[in-house]
């Protein structure tokens, strides 16, 4: 990958702070960073179309410690969680075998698992050594008859969120547009419904959480041409291009890939978020908006209406369990807002969220969520996580994965919200789960008993506590 | 001698094999107060790191040199020292492990130059240990990373004997343990249990059980290791009385350190099952100088009891097996002495020992291999890592979770299965592993003449669709 253009793919114009003369991401601290390689945004990008065959070209690090890592579901093909990598050895590198490995694997790839088409990602050492990925998927795709995409978003590129705007490039430039959709089937029930059709980009269906919003797009004659790239197949993506509204849902980082669909073909696009009430139903009345449909707009209130009552109802008595509950939220990107709204939601104080990732429209929504004084959490190492929590006073740690232990050994409730996370809390249905997950880890008995200390250190001397007689019944009790 | 087949395809499928710079930090993990730094680009540590955590559901202490465009070509020597110095200044860790991995390598670092040349600009941190090892994950696997980083700390931290005025035996209780990567902190802890019993005071090298066993610490958060080998215990290796070396992969580490300190060496492969603990609990007696207990004994014949009650399930049993070499010889050490066959053997990378392992093949290779041997071959168990899950879901015989890593599992990582009784838990896993699964007896039949009406509720139940998985076992 050119540096001109790597540069030209940080300086978005789509996003706010690159009109103030800051461009891109700050460039990590060597000993003391955390988070992702580009080549990690990629695979999260792309890695849940399921009918792919995903190769990662490299030695055996980049795959070996990530693949089976994520909790992208599937509602059909199994193909994308299995891992496949070139596993480049020490003379591969040296002699340079890497092209020719690589062309092989396609074709080892195509014969075994007849994927629809065939991912290629580059790593550090192949993008160092100069392995022509381009050339060598063409060659294969050529040979082998299936689509074979290059993937270039080495990991010392930059960081995920470039890794992420890397693959929807590579998506853009190589895959949509590749197909046209076929007419959508008839709904028996209602013959004269006109089907329109959107994209969404940056939903990964996470825990199959998309499952809990894909019903509502269903009764609203609304067809997901494309899921980018949640439950997705590679004949979605190629026809993203003839959808008539795109939302992107998570992640502004692949706000490349909706920008373009606009230049190129005219798609008119807005972000939302399907966490929280609010969000999902104000996601659905863009949806109408963008569409320009009274028809559609009708229906959308009309169901907006039903879901919000229903669910004023059933939350009612999970409300009543964490009013005034308080967590601190460290998250990356678009959940640092879409979060902090569902939580609110559930009549939860958010004390301070994470703006790591989050960009400058990011902060802007987390200050009309939280106010202005909102405070937000630059970078938040374990230490100063924890700092805050006790500052705050806070209930529970809402964070990824990797803070987990953390909140725990602390003995902090916690609660994941990131891709490894195994519940979905999107869509209306999704907030009852939310809520089932946050008094689940905030009204365990555990956490008592964790802090508890030891009887023996916490009880007077042996001697000094001959004759009292309470102290002598906690001894029995706890043998 | 077992005959190995090389790598026979371009694409690795499903891999078994976890890099040499995981495999390195998880030995630096098993020291004292200390934090692993990989020598890369922020995706190396960032997988490395939620790997870790999965497994051993704790915080794990991992940093990242955090290359870039620029240092990846212009060089990144700036990287190393200004990481040192974050996390010397920062952290205040006893030690750090600086571990290479591909990106460094392929561009061409000289780390141990990189580290003098720390050394000479910051000795204000000249109290914080550094050991530097060479680590491309173009090379071994998690077990090879993991003994070369074990030898870099020989290398660094024992003085040897004429220099350090040290003479083996002057501690006459203490024995060096040099812990394999085949090892769990599980595994350790009863090991420890074994040497005290004895009366000797064994110093782990590395001592994952002191640091990922899974305790809560009364401190809320530290940025290294909370417990582990203390650094200050490299000093005295020289004056143990002897070293035990568990895992082939360590030998080289062992004779790094026999070299250096002249105490005698004894080497295991491995410690499952009757053979290698017999040899264990005569060494560990013949260097106490004193006689087996009565409560040994008894925990000998244990291990024969369960040797019997298992053998009716575990006899002939076909067992596949994905592992690194070490712990892949350990399984089918143990299996023959169970009669059970291990009919498929796929190894992660090639190591010499391999050569001896008491199997006729093994394939290097990853898990679609074993998947391919398996069906081929009609296995009714296999033993792997948690990737294996799916694979043998698809063979439809049950998984042993063995090595790591063993996402899917709640304290996978801490299970004993070493000494007699860890043995002897080992083989009750394996055989209930079969049990949970297994259908024994002849498969129903329907008798065309037959006038029982109730057959298909029988079928409904799930007798007939499992049945066809165990045909094989009749």
């Amino acid at each position: 990958m050119k540096s001109s253009d790597l540069a030209a793919l940080l300086d978005e114009p789509a996003c706010d702070h690159n009109l103030k003369g800051k461009t891109g991401c700050a460039r990590p601290t060597p000993g003391a960073t955390a988070g992702g390689c580009t080549f990690d945004g990629a695979q999260i990008a792309l890695l849940p179309i399921a009918d792919v065959a995903h190769i990662v070209h490299g030695p055996s690090g980049c795959a070996g410690s990530s693949w089976d890592n994520r909790g992208a579901r599937s509602s059909g093909p199994t193909l994308y969680k299995i891992g496949m990598t070139t596993d480049l050895s020490e003379q591969d590198v040296i002699m340079g075998r890497g092209e020719k490995r690589l062309f092989h694997a396609i074709k080892q790839a195509v014969d075994r698992y007849s994927p629809a088409a065939v991912f290629v990602y580059s790593t550090c050492v192949t993008a160092l050594i100069g392995d022509d990925l381009e050339a060598t998927c063409k060659a294969a795709a050529a040979r082998w008859g299936v689509p074979v995409i290059p993937v270039d978003a080495a990991g010392f590129y930059g960081n995920k969120n470039l890794g992420n705007r890397l693959a929807g490039e590579a998506m853009l430039q190589y895959v949509v547009g590749g197909r046209e959709p076929e007419p959508p089937p008839v709904d028996p029930v209602r013959p004269d419904l006109r089907v329109r059709d959107v994209n969404l980009i940056g939903e990964y269906n996470i825990a199959g959480e998309f499952w809990h919003t894909l019903p509502l797009f269903d009764e609203l004659g609304l067809r997901v041409l494309c899921a980018l790239s949640g439950d997705a197949r590679f004949a979605e993506v190629q026809t993203m291009h003839r959808a008539e509204a795109t939302m992107v849902v998570c992640s502004r980082a692949m706000l490349n890939v909706a920008r373009k669909l606009k230049e190129s073909y005219g798609i008119p696009w807005f972000e939302g978020s399907f966490y929280g009430i609010n969000d999902v139903s104000a996601a659905l009345r863009d949806f109408a908006r963008l569409l320009d449909d009274a028809d559609l707009s009708a229906r959308t209130e009309t169901l907006i209406a039903r879901e919000e009552a229903r669910l004023a109802v059933e939350l009612a008595p999970w409300r009543e369990r964490l009013r005034g509950r308080r967590a601190l939220l460290y998250t990356g990107g678009v959940k640092s807002w879409s979060i902090v709204a569902a939580l609110q939601d559930l009549g939860i104080q958010v004390v301070a969220t994470g703006t790591k990732k989050s960009t400058e429209e990011d902060k802007a929504r987390i200050k009309a969520l939280m106010g202005e004084d909102a405070q937000m959490i630059e970078d938040g190492n374990a230490r100063q996580l924890l700092n805050l929590a006790r500052q705050h006073r806070a209930d529970i740690l809402i964070a990824g994965g990797r803070n987990q232990y953390t909140a725990l050994k602390a003995r902090l409730p916690f609660l994941d919200v990131n891709q490894e996370r195994e519940h979905g809390y999107a869509g209306y249905q999704g907030m009852m789960t939310l809520a089932r997950q946050l008094t689940r880890a905030l009204e365990n008995p555990v956490w008592e008993a964790v802090r508890r200390p030891a009887p023996w250190r916490v009880l007077p001397s042996p001697a000094s506590r001959r004759g009292a007689g309470v102290e002598g019944r906690l001894e029995v009790r706890h043998g | 001698m077992a005959e190995i087949l090389g790598r026979s395809k371009p694409l690795a499928v499903s891999p078994l094999k976890t890099s040499q710079p995981l495999g390195a930090s998880l030995a630096v993990l098993g020291l004292n107060r200390a934090m692993p730094l990989l020598h890369g680009a922020q995706g190396c540590t960032a997988f490395a790191k939620v790997f870790l955590v999965r497994h051993f559901r704790e915080p794990i202490p991992l940093q990242s040199t955090a290359m870039d465009p620029i240092s990846s070509i212009m060089g990144a020597d700036d990287n190393v020292i200004a990481a040192l110095r974050t996390i010397a200044e920062k952290n205040r860790p006893a030690a750090i492990g600086l571990l290479t991995t591909g990106l460094s390598e392929a561009q061409g670092t000289d780390i141990q130059r990189v580290l003098k040349v720390f050394r000479a600009r910051y000795p204000e941190f000249q109290n914080v240990r550094i050991v530097a090892a060479n680590t491309p994950d173009f090379g071994g696997c998690l077990e090879s990373g993991f003994a070369l980083a074990v030898e870099a700390m020989i290398d660094a931290w024992v003085p040897p004997a004429e220099q350090a005025g040290t003479r083996p035996g002057r501690r006459s209780h203490q024995i060096n343990v040099l812990c394999g990567s085949l090892l769990t902190p599980g595994d350790l802890d009863s090991l420890r249990e074994l040497i005290e019993h004895f009366g000797l005071n064994p110093v782990l090298i590395p001592d994952l059980s002191d640091s990922l066993d899974g305790h809560l610490d009364a401190e809320d958060f530290s940025p290294v290791t909370v417990g582990g080998t203390p650094l200050s215990a490299f000093a005295t290796l020289g004056d143990a009385a002897a070293t035990l070396v568990v895992g082939p992969s360590l030998y080289p580490a062992a004779e790094r350190l026999e070299r250096r300190t002249g105490v005698p060496t004894h080497r295991f492969d491995h410690l499952y099952g009757l053979d290698a603990n017999d040899r264990l609990v005569m060494t560990l007696a013949g260097i106490a100088g004193q006689v087996v207990s009565a409560r040994l004994e008894r925990r000998r014949a244990r291990l024969q009891d369960a040797l019997l009650d298992t053998h009716f399930l575990l006899g002939q049993t076909r067992i596949a097996i994905g592992a690194d070499p070490d712990l892949l010889n350990a399984f089918s050490a143990l299996l023959a002495e169970t009669g059970a066959e291990v009919v498929a053997a796929v190894a992660s990378s090639r190591s010499a020992l391999l050569l001896r392992t008491p199997l006729p093949k093994i394939q290097i290779g990853d898990l679609e291999d074993l998947e391919d041997l398996g069906r081929a071959r009609g296995v009714e168990l296999v033993i792997s890592n948690a990737h294996a899950t799916t694979m043998a879901e698809r063979l439809g015989v049950p998984l042993l979770r063995a090595g790591v890593p063993q996402y899917d599992r709640i304290g996978g990582y801490q299970r004993a299965w070493i000494g007699y009784d860890g043995s002897r838990q080992l083989l009750f896993e394996l055989a209930n592993t079969l049990l949970e699964q297994a259908e024994h007896g002849v498969a129903p039949y329907h008798s065309l003449y037959s006038r029982k009406t109730d057959s298909r509720q029988e079928a409904s139940y799930g007798a007939s669709q499992t049945s066809t998985h165990f045909d094989r076992r009749h």
